[in-house]
């Protein structure tokens, strides 16, 4: 028994079966990551002036992984157009290339900004013990400036036993630029390139803390939503990646030589997916890192 | 089946692939690990039952701690502490977080374990093909795939009573903060723990139904047979292409939802905890900034539509069983078409009337009143028009019959007390009392679960070649619809006589269930009839079970067509072989041809060619023309 219209057009729809499945399962991608990107919306509305942080992220390595993933949307259309024309040569150095691409964007992903995050610190200081940090937070002088109020100091934590040891009473913090020199007005708005760490160290002791914690999910709503986005994303970008090795291993020329239209059925309506997974991409980069 | 039998008689339709017809399946294939449509249906079915009556289990334990709370629950009472664990019921006495298990997971395991699976999946994978005349589903993988995800979410939920601190315990819509603290803390593993659980294991089940969905949607597109257009199609088949709309739009906020309170549990992140939160006392180390109200929006989100999965495929079983039985054309075909897209649509923007207690504001409440009272009007235009069905027909009550006549006025007593609910003013008082759960049990109870009952009476024939026997479904019918009303009607009176859902003594601790009588008895006595009737009400059902296991192998034997119904998957052989028909199925006429003028049979199939004489146009018949 065959199932009809795997591959050919069923005459009325003008359709086979897989583009209509793919397209399916797109709307619920889209409704999935709509439930995410309006919590996102959501949280952020809700959340007090000076609690959701800026500039964290590295955009310039945010902006080339953009470009890398956009590049391989191009690759995979230009794979599936070289099985169209049925040249599989140029069929196989273009999914190559787009199998590379999504590699690099999930290694720079996991072995360089997440990891970098991992490493981060921050104290959200207690209402009533700002003003003891005044010289690292600089709340007057941003208050003048009407810019939102700082609440968090953020750097390298010098001894990482603090946050196990409870002996330990205070946390010794290597300051990021803007807790270094809080009043500059370089330091009002994040920059493109990121500025590099400074030497100088805060002592902050851990009664005046009110939460203390590595970049993990759980340091704000934003990194949480950060992570689970680009989590679930990473995951939709792997997935991409298995497929289109599995498209790219000899057992595809083997189909290829069966039927190369259902191989480039195939290609087609994996592509359509890793559109998707760039598209989401393209959300997901201005939402986290520029905005 | 039997696939000699299948190579026999699919020997010429199919002699151009005979090479791939040949192989054998081995049992495990053939039986277990299957692509086959009907058997996937099968297994969804078989699974879903045994879920349904897991549920209803669940439930009579509760109905024993409302009716005597406090009291040693007799003879399996001793046992219960051993299965569940020393926490659930020391002495044969429930314990609260027990008592909220068993509510918690009822609600879950009916739900998304027990109807779902067997409303959409079951009798859309058994019937929606074969009403097509399609041979299989368009991907047979992904649809074994999607039952494999069923199962395997189907047994976390069954091994989240066995971790310890028991199931999960903060009622079947897990609402934040509550869930994101339950089973936390010392003595609770970071994953094995019930709400974490229920979590992992509601991920499965939505993997499930959208792969399911996506199959369904794309088979009634792609293979429909030849000449059966869209408004050829039976109304069974347009609920489930809207239910699968449901699914496939629907479920996955709840996912979204799903991943970060899983996140909240494991990861530790606040998407779901307001900054300040105190838990036992002390204030929680957290990041705060979350919202609880999210939560409640992404899951009723889903939440609204699920309704709509849940009586979609009853309506259309019941659409079906009706025209077949009253042997007339359904009345309003088209109406029902485009109310069930109209619900389809609707069902998406009413979510909210779920949270009018939040105080979401007069603004938000009046958008969400309006839609609320407008979807009801393609559902009363659904109900019309089967009551209409019925008028001037040769009515025969057959057991599908019998459950698919008490499912209107079950439905229409569930539908008209929904109304109340709708407007805010009034749900203020009723919410969370135990008017709603009689509200929703009559649409999901005597409703849903009615239309399944119809389903399976009158399916069965087609997927084992035999049928049920006639006096023992009378018998498990009767006392079911009896008890169902003995069941919910009181419970109305509970609710307004302001009794809350949630109480886990059953009332008897409180002045406003005992002050006053209703009928002879305070709000906390009528706890013991009810719970009578539920208990009697298990006992009903023992009927259908053997009957159901001893027709597989015993039934009366009958033909392809014993219901004498028109659509086309009683044109195939009972029980259908692996690619269902024996000619490729063409249609030639609408689902509903019964009662044809001038012809011999009062039925006309929707393969059977229009003759020359019945193109010339025919008055309708006189009980048919407006007045």
């Amino acid at each position: 028994m065959e199932i009809p219209y795997t591959v050919s057009n069923r005459p009325d729809t003008g359709l086979w079966n897989a583009k209509i499945g793919i397209w399916l399962f797109l709307a619920s991608e889209v409704m999935l990551f709509g439930g995410l990107f309006s919590a996102y919306i959501f949280l952020r509305i809700d959340s007090p002036p000076g609690m959701w942080p800026h500039g964290l992220l590295n955009v310039p390595v945010g902006t080339m992984n953009t470009a890398i993933l956009i590049m391989s949307s191009v690759t995979v259309v230009l794979a599936w157009a070289s099985l169209k024309m049925r040249k599989y040569n140029a069929y196989w150095w273009y999914m190559l290339a787009t199998i590379v691409c999504g590699v690099i964007f999930l290694t720079v992903k996991l072995a360089y900004e997440w990891p970098q995050k991992f490493d981060h610190f921050g104290v959200y200081i207690k209402t009533e013990d700002l003003g003891k940090y005044e010289q690292y937070l600089g709340n007057e002088y941003a208050t003048e400036k009407g810019l939102p109020p700082r609440l968090e100091i953020t750097g390298h934590l010098h001894n990482r036993a603090a946050l196990k040891d409870p002996s330990i009473k205070e946390y010794e913090i290597a300051l990021d630029p803007l807790n270094a020199d809080p009043t500059n007005p370089e330091m009002d708005r994040p920059h493109f390139w990121p500025r590099p760490a400074t030497e100088k160290i805060a002592t902050v002791e851990k009664e005046d803390v009110q939460y203390a914690t590595m970049f993990l999910p759980r340091h704000s709503a934003y990194f949480a939503s950060y992570f689970t986005i680009t989590g679930l994303h990473g995951l939709h970008v792997l997935g991409g990646v298995l497929v289109f090795i599995y498209m790219w291993l000899p057992v595809s020329k083997r189909l290829y030589q069966r039927n190369p239209e259902h191989l480039a059925n195939r290609v087609e309506v994996s592509g359509l997916f890793w559109h998707f997974v760039d598209l989401v991409w393209i959300f997901v980069f201005p939402l986290f890192y520029l905005l | 089946m039997d696939s000699s039998t299948s190579v026999d008689t699919h020997h010429e339709p199919h002699a151009h692939d005979a090479a791939h017809e040949h192989h054998e399946l081995g049992w495990w294939r053939k039986y277990i690990f299957s692509t086959d449509h009907k058997v996937i249906g099968i297994q969804y079915g078989l699974c879903g039952l045994a879920f349904l009556f897991l549920g209803f289990c669940l439930m009579m334990l509760m109905r024993w701690q409302l009716a005597y709370p406090g009291q040693a629950l007799p003879v399996i009472g001793k046992w219960l502490p051993q299965l569940f664990g020393p926490g659930s019921m020391p002495d044969g006495k429930m314990t609260p977080d027990f008592y909220n298990s068993l509510g918690a997971m009822h609600g879950t395991i009916m739900i998304f374990a027990g109807v779902v699976p067997l409303a959409f999946a079951a009798f859309g994978n058994f019937v929606v093909p074969l009403q097509i005349g399609a041979p299989d589903m368009t991907f047979p993988k992904i649809n074994a795939a999607s039952f494999w995800a069923f199962a395997v979410g189907g047994v976390i939920m069954l091994v989240s009573f066995f971790v310890p601190g028991g199931p999960a315990k903060s009622g079947w819509t897990s609402y934040t903060p509550l869930s994101d603290i339950a089973d936390t803390g010392p003595g609770h593993n970071l994953i094995f723990n019930g709400q974490t659980l229920w979590l992992i294991g509601f991920i499965f089940l939505i993997t499930s139904s959208l792969l399911g969905a996506i199959n369904f949607i794309t088979t009634i597109i792609q293979l429909r047979a030849k000449g059966l257009t869209w408004m050829r199609l039976p109304f069974f088949v347009w609920a489930q292409f809207v239910t699968a709309f449901l699914l496939v739009l629907a479920f996955p906020p709840l996912e979204a939802a799903i991943i970060m309170q899983l996140m909240d549990r494991v990861a530790h992140t606040s998407f779901f905890l307001p900054a300040g939160l105190v838990v036992n006392g002390v204030p929680a180390y957290i990041s705060g900034g979350g919202s609880p109200l999210l939560w409640q929006h992404l899951f009723w989100f889903l939440g609204h539509p699920e309704v709509y999965v849940l009586i979609l495929p009853a309506f259309g079983i019941v659409a079906e069983i009706l025209a077949n039985n009253s042997r007339k054309p359904l009345w309003g075909y088209k109406s029902l078409v485009f109310s069930v897209l109209v619900i389809g649509f609707l069902s998406f923007i009413v979510w909210a009337h779920h949270m009018w207690l939040t105080g979401m504001g007069a603004g938000v409440s009046a958008f969400f009143q309006t839609t609320t009272l407008l979807i009801s009007i393609p559902s009363v235009i659904i109900l019309s028009a089967f009551f209409i069905s019925l008028w001037g027909g040769s009515i025969r009550f057959t057991v599908p019959m019998l459950f698919a006549t008490a499912f209107l006025p079950m439905f229409g007593i569930g539908g008209l007390t929904g109304i109340p609910l709708a407007f805010n003013s009034a749900d203020l008082y009723l919410h969370d009392t135990y008017y709603v759960i009689a509200h929703f049990h009559y649409i999901v109870a005597p409703g849903t679960i009615f239309g399944l009952f119809a389903g399976i009476y009158f399916w069965f024939p087609k997927a084992t070649g035999r049928k049920m026997n006639d006096f023992w479904g009378k018998v498990h019918f009767w006392p079911t619809l009896i008890c169902m009303n003995l069941i919910f009607l009181p419970m109305f009176l509970q609710g307004m006589a302001g009794m809350h859902r949630r109480w886990y003594d059953g009332g008897q601790g409180w002045t406003v269930a005992n002050d006053h009588t209703i009928w002879g008895l305070t709000g906390f006595e009528w706890n013991k009839p009810i719970s009578w009737a539920a208990w009697i009400m298990g006992l009903a059902q023992i009927p259908f079970i053997i009957n159901f296991f001893w027709s597989i192998k015993r039934g009366e034997k009958v033909n392809d067509n014993p219901w004498e119904a028109t659509t086309l998957e009683w044109t195939a052989p009972s029980p259908p072989p692996h690619g269902n028909f024996v000619t490729t199925p063409v249609a030639y006429r609408g689902p509903y041809e019964y009662s044809l003028p001038g012809r011999e049979r009062d039925f006309t199939m929707q393969n059977e060619p229009v003759e020359p004489a019945e193109r010339t146009p025919r008055k309708p018949p006189a009980d048919l023309v407006p007045v």
